[in-house]
């Protein structure tokens, strides 16, 4: 029997909070869980630093990534099997790029990323196309196996139905992480009737459309998207210690260009430094290493960077005010003169957060084709844009709420044992 | 601070008014591409690279007022124009980013029209690919534009005309 249509003797069952059970046969989705690259996810947490807000939020993105598999199998397994649409043979390309969708992501994702200007999705086609266990087992199926499967990853695949299973405006991977936040974080927000959105879904020409019918469904599912990331993704806590995060990693680069000598070497980090991280580097770093190295740093000679580690690991974090930058932007530039003269680099601790620097997808009508809207199929066999039939979708993706905070260590401005006019000053800008 | 929103309103301010997100997001990719600083990253989506931050982004300037953007009815579908606003350019005049050639760049880009900088930011998405695999990409996957052997030899040609414009930072 071809690899590809191998199953396994009895199916294997992984309990699941989410989906209670997540469903195995296919031989090479088993052997594809058990490579090192996909095992590496377990040391991935799926939200970052959200854990400091909403302890519960320590889930991993190989939860996720089992789950997104999932729910594409129960999709084509109990919907799409058998309808004219439906090509069978694209199923085991279709729960292969679910399982490994999110491969690529390194340890603290998108802070990570931001500060050392990596692609997680470019990891994910160098880890299926690479010399790995994962392109081992894929290539088992046939040469270019791996190839299309990292194709449909990156929405470059002719297949552009299974591109929009996967990742499209209503898609396994948001249904998937949208439920399992909110189960993580413990919220009442980010529940919706997934069932109901999976027996409606229909496979058309080169996208998924959603029946009529199930209209209603989809509106919560819209509903949920919008209150998780005001209320988790995008909590002022969460930023702040992003914003932290995010200044570690600049101050021990920027000491490590220096020729600042480390107390301890932060070998793990210097191809990332120098720009040139091969794929062997970057599956080495997890969080796990990432916070020995804060835990290590707590202890280095300089202050910016030992402080910065320890109000990280000690969760002491920076506090926030809601800042607007069309007026007060003069009074920004007034500030950092005098953090500066406070002896406080305004570069790590006077930091404006901005909503575009969590990029959330809001729901787009595609207006203007810039995204592929979600699309209702009418009775009468035609399609229409969900906003167009929805007065909430309408609302909602109409004028879109943006957010500014500015952070700054309200500990230090308030300690008077030095620059303390200086200080005062800034408390009364801040209105502390 | 505020530097990636300076560098959009650079843009602005060096290109003159944009019609259309589609054209804007073109534009800043392949500005980013030839190596302007943008910071905002790009996935490929159905109708090429597309930018979710860019998006977000200019949505945060106009609730500023820094960009003005007017909608309106064109055909089927809503279009949008934007132009950067008296206080807008005021904030850049405090905020200013050095981002030598960008004018000359995007002033030329805005004078494309959205078919073609849609070509051209598609070529430029391939670009680690074979100048056959990049055709075979163009004509599979944007193959209801039927763009032309001929167009994608003139964005080759662009692109390279764009390079030779950029001042190494």
């Amino acid at each position: 029997m071809a690899y590809s249509q191998e199953k396994l003797v009895e199916e294997k069952v992984f309990k699941d909070p989410v989906h209670r059970y997540v469903h195995v046969r296919d031989r090479v989705i088993w052997d594809l869980i058990g490579t090192k690259e996909f095992q590496r996810l377990r040391r991935v947490k799926q939200l970052g630093t959200t854990y400091l807000t909403f302890h519960g939020a320590e889930h991993s993105r190989f939860n996720h990534s089992l789950g997104v598999y999932e729910i594409i199998r129960r999709i084509i397994d109990d919907v799409f099997d058998g309808r004219p649409e439906w090509n069978s043979e694209q199923r085991l390309l279709s729960l292969c790029a679910a399982l490994l969708h999110d491969l690529g992501h390194g340890p603290f994702s998108h802070s990570f990323e931001k500060v050392f200007d990596l692609d997680h999705e470019a990891f994910t086609q160098k880890i299926i196309l690479g010399d790995t266990q994962v392109n081992a087992v894929l290539t088992k199926v046939s040469k270019d196996f791996p190839k299309m499967v990292a194709e449909v990853i990156a929405k470059t695949s002719p297949n552009k139905l299974v591109i929009s299973l996967i990742s499209s405006q209503i898609d396994a991977d948001r249904m998937d992480y949208l439920q399992r936040d909110a189960y993580f974080t413990g919220v009442s927000y980010g529940h919706f009737d997934m069932e109901r959105i999976l027996r409606v879904m229909r496979p058309k020409e080169d996208q998924v459309v959603i029946k009529q019918s199930g209209m209603h469904a989809v509106e919560d599912y819209i509903m949920s998207r919008y209150q998780m990331y005001w209320q988790v993704y995008f909590h002022p806590v969460t930023r702040s210690a992003e914003v932290i995060l995010t200044k570690i990693l600049h101050r021990a680069k920027h000491l490590y260009k220096k020729g600042y000598q480390f107390s301890y070497e932060p070998i793990h980090f210097y191809s990332v430094f120098d720009e040139n991280i091969t794929l062997h580097d970057y599956l080495k770093l997890d969080e796990a290493v990432i916070l020995y190295y804060f835990q290590m740093w707590e202890e280095e000679e300089d202050a910016i960077l030992r402080d910065l580690c320890i109000r990280f690991m000690d969760r002491n974090l920076f506090k926030y005010v809601e800042f607007d930058p069309a007026k007060e932007y003069k009074k920004l530039s007034e500030l950092s003169t005098l953090f500066t003269k406070a002896g406080l680099d305004p570069e790590y601790y006077l930091v404006v957060d901005s909503s575009s620097d969590l990029p959330y997808d809001f729901y787009r009508p595609g207006e203007e084709e810039e995204r592929l809207p979600i699309q209702l199929l009418m009775k009468n066999g035609e399609v229409r844009e969900l906003s167009r039939e929805s007065q909430i979708v309408d609302a909602i993706s109409g004028k879109r709420r943006t957010d500014h905070k500015l952070y700054f260590p309200a500990d230090l401005l308030k300690d008077d044992s030095s620059k303390k006019n200086i200080k005062k000053q800034i408390r009364n800008l801040l209105d502390l | 601070m505020l530097k990636d929103h300076a560098k959009i309103m650079q843009a602005f301010a060096a290109a003159g008014e944009i019609v259309g997100r589609k054209k804007l997001q073109k534009m800043i990719y392949i500005a980013k591409k030839v190596d302007f600083p943008f910071q905002e990253r790009f996935q490929f989506h159905f109708y090429g690279p597309y930018s979710e931050e860019l998006t977000l982004r200019v949505e945060e300037l106009c609730n500023m007022g820094f960009l003005n953007e007017v909608k309106e009815k064109k055909g089927g579908y809503m279009q949008y124009r934007y132009s950067l606003t008296d206080e807008g350019m005021e904030f850049l005049n405090m905020n200013l980013v050095e981002l030598p050639a960008l004018e000359d760049c995007l002033t030329d880009m805005n004078s494309q029209n959205a078919r073609f900088l849609e070509l051209v930011s598609t070529v430029l998405f391939f670009d680690e690919l074979e100048v056959e695999e990049v055709k075979e990409k163009i004509f599979t996957l944007k193959s209801k534009q039927k763009y032309t052997e001929e167009e994608i030899q003139q964005a080759y040609e662009y692109i390279e005309s764009l390079k030779g414009k950029v001042v190494p930072v």
